[in-house]
């Protein structure tokens, strides 16, 4: 039950949209509602008006560019971005990790745009958002922007989103030939939220050894993160389960790690190293698949 | 202030003058008074009061009523056409799939969605499929039962039984 009383609009242009939102009162933007209205519930969210988002169809879309960018719509549902065949071939640490977002029901309603918009430090998308080197999309008044996925994250909850911009679009660049990716998580059991996710994109060299890495990481810290230690000692190495092994024993260094009853700071990182291990054998796989 | 909208719910539109504040679930329950979806945490955890919303099952506690304008509903009432249950309903009365009944209808309409995608699932697959709904009754063995075995049936009468409701993009 929601006693919180609001005023309600679906515009059916973004630019509709981003006029209501300046409008006033405080404004929230609603999608598949699975964090918001939850909140509202609660009494932690009471915006004053809801702008939904669902009559604007163009932000459903998952489409590739010229340039190889795969753009996804910030309407795009997890279960969607899970069952999309370019998704799943070519940004497989995202299919993944869309696919183990909450159940089965919060996948067909929950949307990516939504789950970066509300940036909860234990989602799932973050990670191969910015392992990928996403770009984040927003309109505001003034038009148009782009954020760097790794600019993006700010904190718990907090984003580079100014209050009057919606997130419409999430662009993943190109990935190069030879490239392999993958998500491992440790999901909470009575939640399914990630205690610890760990998104890995690998490139590898004709002959086998390393080119580049990428490990996105959420559940672990206030915010996503890139494990930018353990990406450098895993690249140039040849890939091998040493190799692999002393990487991913990197992927927590420097860190503040959450703790709370399911996981301490201490537990939480050794998750990190576990999981990172894992999602790069896996991503090294398909790269030399 | 009111909004007017109109949901299909198990092939009727209903015209209603509702609050942004109603959730779907309540629509259902007491605007509509299809009392078969249930109510359990309203929390987006137990999935008692999933239904069908456009082919793809959805926690009705999760979701406004005002959302649906348009959408096409399938709640547990819709699953029987012309008196005939509907397989995965045949499926948990013989397995005996459940002991209180609470979070039966919620179940029922997951498993539907799942095996109208996923026709001959294994175990590992069903029990993914239904991790978003609860049954306090610790009942899953015979669930589990109960959505292999109308997977079998479905299977068999596939073509002779229209889907309950293909799944729409918006």
């Amino acid at each position: 039950m929601i006693t919180h009383p609001f005023t309600y609009q679906a515009p059916t242009t973004i630019e509709e949209a981003v006029r209501a939102l300046g409008g006033a009162g405080e404004a929230k933007v609603i999608a598949g509602g699975h964090s918001l209205l939850p909140l509202m519930k609660l009494g932690l969210a009471q915006p004053e008006m809801l702008v939904d988002l669902r009559r604007i169809a163009s932000l459903g879309e998952i489409r590739t560019e010229a340039d190889g960018t795969i753009a996804i719509g910030a309407l795009a549902t997890h279960r969607v971005i899970t069952h999309d065949q370019t998704v799943r071939a070519k940004l497989t640490a995202l299919a993944e990790a869309a696919g183990e977002v909450g159940d089965l029901q919060v996948r067909a309603r929950g949307t990516i745009g939504g789950s970066l918009a509300h940036a909860d430090p234990a989602a799932d998308e973050p990670a191969p958002t910015i392992a990928f080197d996403a770009t984040i999309r927003a309109v505001g008044p003034k038009g148009q922007r782009d954020i760097r996925a790794r600019d993006y994250f700010k904190g718990t909850f907090e984003t580079a989103l100014a209050a009057n911009e919606i997130l419409v679009e999430i662009r993943f660049p190109a990935q190069p030939a030879r490239t392999g990716s993958a998500y491992a998580k440790f999901a909470h059991p009575a939640s399914r939220f990630a205690v610890t996710g760990v998104a890995a994109v690998v490139t590898i060299k004709s002959d086998g050894s390393v080119e580049r890495a990428a490990l996105g990481v959420t559940g672990a810290a206030a915010a996503a993160y890139r494990a930018t230690e353990a990406e450098r000692a895993l690249t140039g190495t040849k890939g091998d389960a040493k190799a692999i092994a002393a990487a991913a024993a990197k992927a927590a260094d420097g860190i503040t790690a959450l703790s709370d009853l399911v996981a301490s700071s201490e537990y939480r990182k050794h998750l990190v190293t576990v999981y990172a291990r894992r999602a790069i054998e896996r991503a090294i796989e398909r790269a030399r698949a | 202030m009111p909004h007017a909208v109109a949901v299909t719910v198990n092939g009727t539109s209903y015209p209603r003058e509702i609050e942004p504040t109603l959730l779907l679930v309540e629509y259902l329950r007491e605007t509509l008074g299809l009392t078969g979806t249930h109510v359990g945490c309203d929390t987006s955890q137990c999935g008692a009061c999933t239904v069908l919303v456009d082919g793809r099952a959805t926690k009705a506690c999760t979701m406004l009523a005002v959302q649906a304008d348009g959408a096409e509903v399938i709640t547990i009432e819709g699953l029987a056409k012309n008196g005939d249950m509907h397989p995965i309903q045949r499926a948990f009365a013989k397995e005996h799939a459940l002991q209180c009944g609470f979070c039966t209808p919620g179940l029922m309409i997951t498993a539907v969605d799942f095996l109208e995608r996923n026709p001959s699932p294994s175990d590992a697959e069903i029990r993914h499929a239904i991790k978003g709904n609860l049954c306090r009754c610790t009942g899953y063995h015979n669930i589990v039962n109960a959505i292999r075995s109308a997977s079998a049936e479905m299977r068999q009468s596939a073509g002779a039984r229209p889907k309950v409701a293909a799944e729409v993009k918006r």
